[in-house]
Formats: C-alpha cells, structure tokens, sequence
C-alpha cells in the first residue's frame, strides 16, 4: 500500500516536471534551459542517429531494391520490347521511305503525263540464266491489267506487260534483248528504235541516217496505237554515246535508260494512255548542257545517279515543256 | 544489479529510438511511423512494473523530445510516455490471462499514446490536429505497432527477466 502510494507520488512529480518542461519550452524558446537541454540532446542523439543512418543504408538501398525489383524487371521487359521494336522500324523504315519516294516519283510522273496506272511492286526477276530480262509484279487481271500494257516507273519506261494471271502479272523489261521500242528524239524529233540489251546499254536506231544525234539528247516513246504495248511520252533515257559506222543505212547510239533496271521495286502499270500524247514533257531536264563527246565509263554509271534529280526537276520540266506542243502544233 | 537493469533500459530505449527514426520514419509508410519506442516502453512496463514503467517512459519520452529531428515542445513525449508507462504497469497483472492481452494492451498503449499527444497539442495550441488525420494515426498506429509487438515484447521480456534475481515478471 504504501509502496502504491510513493509510486503515484512518482508519477505526479514527473508529469509534473514534464508540465514545467514543456511550459518552459513553450514561454522561452531556445533561450530557456530547455532550449540547452534541446541542443544536450542533438549532441547526443545527433550522432548516434547519423552513425545508424551510415550501417543502415545499404540495408534500407537494398531493402529498397527488394521492394522495386518486380518493377524494375517489368521496366527492362518493357524497354527490351520496345528496343526491338525500334530496330525493326529503323530496319523498315529505311524500306519504307524509298518505296514512299518511288510512289512519289512514279505518281508524279503519272500525273504530268496524266497517265492512269495501277500501282504495282517488283515481287520476283526472271533468273539471268534465262537470258531474258522479266519481273513478276503483285497485280493481276483483277487490278485490270490486261497484256500489252505499258510499265514505267518513277524514272521512265520499265518495259510492258506480256502475261497476266489474276493477282500477278510478269513483265518484259525494256532492256531484254527482244525489246524494241519506237521513239522520238528529245531534240531533233527524229523517229527510230530502242533495243534492249540487257544490262549493258541500250542501242538506238534512229531511221534518218543524216539526223543530228547529240549525246544527251532525250528518248521518249513514240506511242503505239492504242497506247499498247506502248504508251507515248514516256521518258526511256538518254543518248550516250554515239557509234560513226560509215555505210548503214541508219545512225546508231548506244542509250542509257532513266530506270535503274537493277533497283526495280515500284512500278505502275498504265491501264488507260493519256488522251494527247505528252511528248516530252516527263523527261528530266539533263544535268549537264555540256556537249561532251563519250563519257562512256560515266555514263553507264550515271543512270543510278540520275534518279535524284528527277522527281523534283520534273517540276521543272512541266512548265519548260508547255512550249513543245505549240512548236508541233506550228 | 539494479544498474544493470537501468542500463538494460537506456540501451534498449535508445536503440529503440535511433532505430525509429532512423529507419522506420523514413520507409514513409501511410498513416503513422511505426512506434518501436511505445512498444518497448510497453514491454518493459509490463516487465517490471508501473513504478518502473513510468520511469522508463519518462526517460524515453524526454529522450524522444530531445533527438534531433523532433520539434514538439520540450517534455509533450515525457509527459505522455510517463502516463502510458504507468498505466501498461498497472496492468500487468492481467498478462497471465491470455497470449493476447500484451496484443490488446499494446493497442490501447498506441491508441492512448496517439490521441493523448494531440490532446496535449490542441491543448497547447498546435496547429493542424485535424480529426481525419487523428483517425488516420491512430488506425495506422496500432496496425504497426501490433505488428512490431510479436518481434519486440518477448525479446525484451526475456532481456528483462534474465536481470530480475526471481525470475519471470512478479
């Protein structure tokens, strides 16, 4: 009992220096003798507590790990993913970007020549052993190609239909040996004929023997009747180089075609040929006016060069081509 | 022998105390800090007594009052430690009934500890004991502290026993 008694006695003295503590704290501040106890008890505590905070962060870093691992491994799924997912656009894209820029080229070339054709892609080449020089593009009958079409492509002529199945149809390019195109000269409007010759440059034949021939000079086609197999006004190449054979009975020169037969991959099929014949003015105005006789070994390369040029100076060509037909017509 | 036991008491207060706020503040969980200094206190109450309960809860509520981060006014912890000490003291008497009294008593413990400080606050003119946040405390309070209670009450019993010449808690 008595002990009973001296324990609450206890109790009511502490809770009494509790009370003057925190009414001491409360009237002076950091000034009283609290305050000293206050900074006492930072220099105390202060330390111990920055010395845990040393042992025990490496503890909490990893409970930490522990508790973000199962978002941390979803993040590097999710990165992975995405990572993958990023090459393949890159490794498309590059794809995408120049089939876009065929699209271009060839749209453009079919609407200054207001051509309708149907869009087709590349999608097998007759093996060279065969010796003939055919591609299979995914558009058939059912797309209305029908045989004797022509193909162009954003550049110029890439050769005319010879079958068609319902969904693919294959195509004889213009540089397979069995190929002869009618055309006109860009600049001395003679007629002749382009034969294809594989790989290597095409030949042209114009039939007036006594007809200027200037290396550089445009070939369009002619047109055939009906627009089949060929349509008129479509660009094929130009003029490289020019043979002096003395005693034939026509002027020969070999053609470097606009198409880079190597590189075919979106072509169009001309499903209805222009009403007026656009002569010339789908073909791109040549790089360099310079009348520099053979530069043979340049100029077989430059056809892969050429391409650059030519969507945007085609532009150019439209407007400088509204002449030629009032200079026919006259 | 009894120095040894108010040695027992300083370290394990102290450690109590660096551990809470060193380590337990700072998981930031919800609600309240889990209160390993209240459940201590508790324990070494029930352990020896009220006598020695509020001993021991005035010293770690002054201690509390006095660490660093800690900016309440000086002896508000002293004051309510001191009571809860005395008060899980007088209870220990009724330990022996179950395995889930120190539980109980645990909870109170936290839930008196909690709603006795804001008293003390409102009362002093504290500003921002709101009721959601009080009921946000307490709830979250007792939940941690009833968490702790199974890893914290039987070590610091069997530390306060193997002081005590007679044995178990008399």
């Amino acid at each position: 009992m008595g002990r009973d008694r001296h324990t609450r006695i206890i109790l009511v003295l502490l809770l009494l220096t509790a009370f003057t503590l925190i009414t001491l704290n409360l009237r002076q501040g950091s000034a009283s003798p609290a305050g000293d106890l206050r900074r006492l008890g930072a220099g105390v505590f202060g330390p111990l507590e920055r010395v845990t905070a040393a042992v025990v962060r490496p503890i909490s870093g990893a409970w930490q790990d522990v508790t973000s691992l199962g978002s941390k491994n979803r993040t590097i799924a999710t990165l992975t993913r995405e990572n993958e997912q990023l090459r393949t656009e890159l490794r498309t894209s590059a794809l995408a970007r120049a089939r876009a820029a065929q699209l271009d080229a060839l749209l453009h070339l079919a609407g200054l020549g207001q051509y309708k054709i149907v869009p087709a892609q590349v999608i097998a080449i007759a093996p060279a052993q065969g010796f003939s020089w055919t591609a299979t593009i995914d558009a058939g009958s059912r797309d209305g190609i029908a045989p004797e079409m022509t193909v162009l492509d954003g550049q110029g002529l890439v050769g005319r239909v010879r079958s068609v199945t319902s969904s693919t149809a294959t195509v004889v390019l213009a540089i397979d040996p069995s190929t002869k195109v009618a055309i006109r000269m860009g600049g001395s409007l003679q007629i002749g004929v382009v034969q294809g010759n594989g790989l290597g440059p095409m030949t042209l034949q114009l039939l007036d023997p006594r007809a200027s021939l200037v290396p550089g000079d445009p070939l369009v086609t002619l047109g055939s009747t009906g627009g089949r197999p060929y349509v008129a006004g479509v660009p094929i190449g130009t003029v490289d180089r020019v043979a002096l054979t003395p005693g034939t009975l026509t002027r020969e020169a070999t053609v470097t075609p606009y198409v880079d037969f190597t590189a075919l991959y979106l072509v169009g099929v001309v499903v209805q040929p222009p009403r007026t014949d656009p002569r010339f003015a789908l073909v791109p105005p040549r790089p360099t006016p310079t009348p520099t006789a053979t530069p043979t070994p340049t100029a077989s390369a430059s056809p892969g060069a050429t391409p650059t040029p030519t969507a945007s100076a085609s532009l150019g060509a439209s407007s400088s081509a509204n002449p030629s037909p009032r200079s026919t017509g006259g | 022998m009894r120095w040894r036991q108010v040695a027992l008491d300083v370290a394990l207060v102290v450690t109590a105390l660096v551990v809470e706020l060193v380590v337990l503040a700072r998981l930031h969980l919800p609600g309240a800090t889990p209160d390993l200094l209240l459940v201590v206190v508790v324990a070494l109450a029930l352990a020896h007594g009220p006598r020695h309960g509020m001993a021991v809860g005035f010293g770690a509520g002054l201690a509390l009052d006095l660490a660093p981060p800690t900016v309440t006014p000086l002896g508000q912890w002293a004051l309510v430690f001191c009571v809860v000490g005395f008060l899980v003291g007088r209870a220990r008497g009724e330990v022996e009934r179950s395995v889930w009294v120190p539980f109980l008593i645990v909870a109170i413990a936290a839930a008196g500890e909690v709603l006795g400080f804001a008293a003390l606050s409102v009362i002093f003119g504290e500003h921002g004991v709101g009721l959601s946040r009080l009921t946000v405390l307490v709830v979250t309070g007792v939940a941690y502290d009833l968490v702790l209670t199974p890893f914290v009450l039987p070590v610091v019993t069997r530390l306060a026993a193997r002081l005590e010449p007679g044995g178990g808690p008399r």
